[in-house]
């Protein structure tokens, strides 16, 4: 169970390769990774595609909704999905819009999808990054102290967390929302804000309830880290060696602890995309997940398959960028493994 | 965030060797106790109601606790209590029939890749990567959208998504289990694979099994409450803890914030619950084997 189990790749044939010439090496890993990232958005791209066949009814009836449209609109819609034609071309035409940017047309808007989603994708990204920023910062302080001063404090902080860590997004926002918005007014309730700083005040509740569980779990799990590099062999030749507290905290156990729990903490971050959803439907952030809870209850299906392929890619990506970092970065980890 | 959160136990737990007694202890059983009252309201709660959970009166809106509603009413003169009770078998039968799915299939699936091996092995761990690359809430809003609103094809939607986080865990605890001695010995008497899988692999691995579907459950209540509390999940007017965090946000805008805390506690109690009991038995499952 060491730091290697932390990397999204399950199985591990330690196979250590020689640093030295690793130049060979580090480009078949990034390219292995990359081959796998590419292999499950398609994956993902099929199943965001296939779903719309999924559904009950066939595909027109289903985009329609019982909606009365004109012969046009229908024509057209049929033209958007080429439902006419076979269904391997409908996928590479999709597919293919979609790298392109072109996400069809909203069915409610009669607008481009992908202009709908400009729109909206600042305050989305400002969340996320808002939220991403607290999970780092509040998360990786409040453990390493915890870490490095055990006694009551400590225990009860971690305590606190781990009560934090059952307290699902929306109930910290709804909870927020009562404490600092409502009853002491500090914040404003609902919207996004003009952009700007004013964007930014507007965005700090609804961050810090998308954040709250993430750093309890991101508190908990360095605390645990430096817990357990204080107690390793090395750190404590270390200490009886007589170095100085503050060297061999730097040098030898933040340096050790750190790994494991950045890359965790690189998950959760990405693992935030899904939460920002519900955060921005309880704030009226009017974002990606607003619109796509909209979208869904109006039946606008483009919208939805864009917003989820949107949502799964940053979310694949974002893992495997965090996954590939932290190998390249880890001279312990070793890149002769066969990624699986 | 679940499969997340097994790894990141993992580096919490090495730091937890010394405390390897494998007794629940003082947490775990507070734990377990406030659980089986939880189950147990859910149980027979709604038998013993007095007052209908759906029992519409304008007039008694925003009621403060009294004799006739223990724990007043909400913007529709509902009673809370009631509805808290009633909405408890939503609330739980959601989670549990996720874990209940996801962990059958995830570790069946798990049991017959490690058995087998090769490429059926391979395959089999790039489709629960595939699958993992979903976070469970996007496919479950995605089967909303497909499906219509409701908890049917959301408990569907997470039951696979979970697949991969129960698969991953009994797929590692059955390699280590199959390159065993014993293993070897009882192939070497000619015991067949699937039964030195189900009688000999799985017992051994159930304490770890049953840990992270507890873990599970937590993860799995979060997402459906979270569901229904965006209005995807349980349709009104069915009581739901989530659903009732949402119809309560316009009470607290009002100044009657009781329907959201309570809903809100009751989940919070709960996740806490099966995440300590969680917790407890993944260290006890270790120290066991």
């Amino acid at each position: 169970m060491s730091a290697q189990d932390a990397a999204p790749a399950s199985t591990t044939t330690p196979k250590p390769a020689p640093r030295g010439e690793s130049g060979k090496a580090v480009a078949k890993f990034v390219a292995q990774r990359v081959a796998g990232l590419l292999a499950t958005l398609f994956v993902a791209s099929l199943v965001v595609f296939g779903s719309l066949y999924l559904a009950p009814g066939n595909p027109l009836t289903f985009l329609t909704h019982g909606r009365s449209m004109t012969p046009d609109a229908i024509t057209q819609l049929k033209a958007q999905y080429h439902l006419d034609d076979p269904l391997w071309m409908q996928y590479l035409r999709w597919l293919g819009g979609v790298l392109h940017g072109d996400f069809g047309t909203s069915i409610i808007y009669n607008q481009p999808v992908g202009a709908l989603l400009e729109t909206r994708m600042q305050s989305t990204l400002l969340l996320v990054v808002m939220a991403a920023v607290m999970v780092l910062v509040f998360g990786l302080a409040i453990g390493v102290f915890a870490g490095l001063k055990p006694g009551f404090l400590s225990r009860s902080v971690m305590a606190v967390a781990t009560a934090t860590m059952a307290v699902p997004t929306f109930v910290a926002a709804v909870i927020l929302i009562l404490v600092f918005a409502v009853n002491l007014g500090w914040f404003p309730v609902f919207g996004a804000g003009s952009p700007g700083l004013d964007a930014v005040y507007h965005m700090v509740l609804p961050a810090l309830g998308l954040a709250l569980a993430s750093v309890a779990f991101v508190a908990r799990l360095s605390q645990a880290a430096i817990r357990q590099e204080l107690s390793s062999d090395h750190v404590q030749t270390a200490i009886s060696r007589g170095l100085a507290r503050r060297f061999i905290v730097r040098r030898h156990v933040i340096r050790n602890a750190a790994m494991p729990v950045l890359t965790v903490a690189g998950l959760t971050i990405a693992g935030l995309i899904a939460g920002s959803v519900v955060v921005e439907q309880v704030f009226q952030l009017g974002g990606f997940g607003q619109f796509l809870v909209s979208s869904v209850q109006q039946k606008d299906f483009p919208v939805v398959q864009a917003i989820c392929m949107v949502y799964v890619a940053s979310f694949i990506v974002l893992n495997t960028v965090i996954d590939l970092l932290y190998s390249l970065l880890d001279p312990r980890v070793s890149l002769g493994r066969t990624a699986s | 965030m679940t499969a997340l959160a097994a790894e990141g136990r993992m580096v919490a737990r090495t730091a937890r060797r010394m405390r390897r007694t494998g007794a629940l202890g003082l947490s775990g059983w507070t734990a377990v106790g406030a659980l089986v009252l939880i189950v147990l309201i859910a149980a027979v709660g709604p038998l013993l109601n007095s007052v209908d959970p759906n029992a519409v009166s304008l007039s008694e809106a925003y009621q403060n606790p009294s004799a006739a509603h223990l724990l007043g009413t909400d913007a529709n003169g509902r009673d809370l209590f009631a509805r808290l009770v009633d909405g408890s078998r939503t609330a739980l039968t959601g989670p549990f029939l996720v874990v209940l799915v996801s962990t059958i299939l995830g570790t069946s699936l798990a049991l017959a890749a490690v058995w087998f091996g090769g490429w059926f092995d391979q395959v089999s761990v790039r489709v629960m990567d595939a699958v993992f690359a979903f976070p469970g809430l996007l496919l479950a809003i995605l089967a909303t959208a497909l499906f219509g609103s409701g908890l049917t094809a959301a408990v569907a939607a997470l039951s696979i998504a979970y697949i991969p986080y129960i698969g991953r865990i009994v797929r590692s605890a059955a390699l280590r289990e199959r390159n065993l001695p014993y293993v070897a010995a009882l192939r070497v008497q000619g015991v067949h694979g699937v039964l030195i899988s189900l009688k000999h692999i799985l017992p051994n691995i159930s304490g770890l099994i049953v840990a992270n579907a507890t873990l599970a459950f937590g993860f799995a209540l979060m997402d459906l409450a979270g569901l229904s509390f965006i209005g995807l999940g349980v349709q009104a007017p069915t009581p739901d803890w989530g659903a009732m965090v949402g119809t309560g946000m316009s009470g607290i805008l009002q100044g009657f914030p009781d329907e959201a805390l309570f809903a809100s506690a009751l989940i919070v109690i709960t996740v806490a619950a099966v995440n300590v009991l969680g917790d407890r038995l993944t260290e006890r499952s270790e120290a066991l084997s």
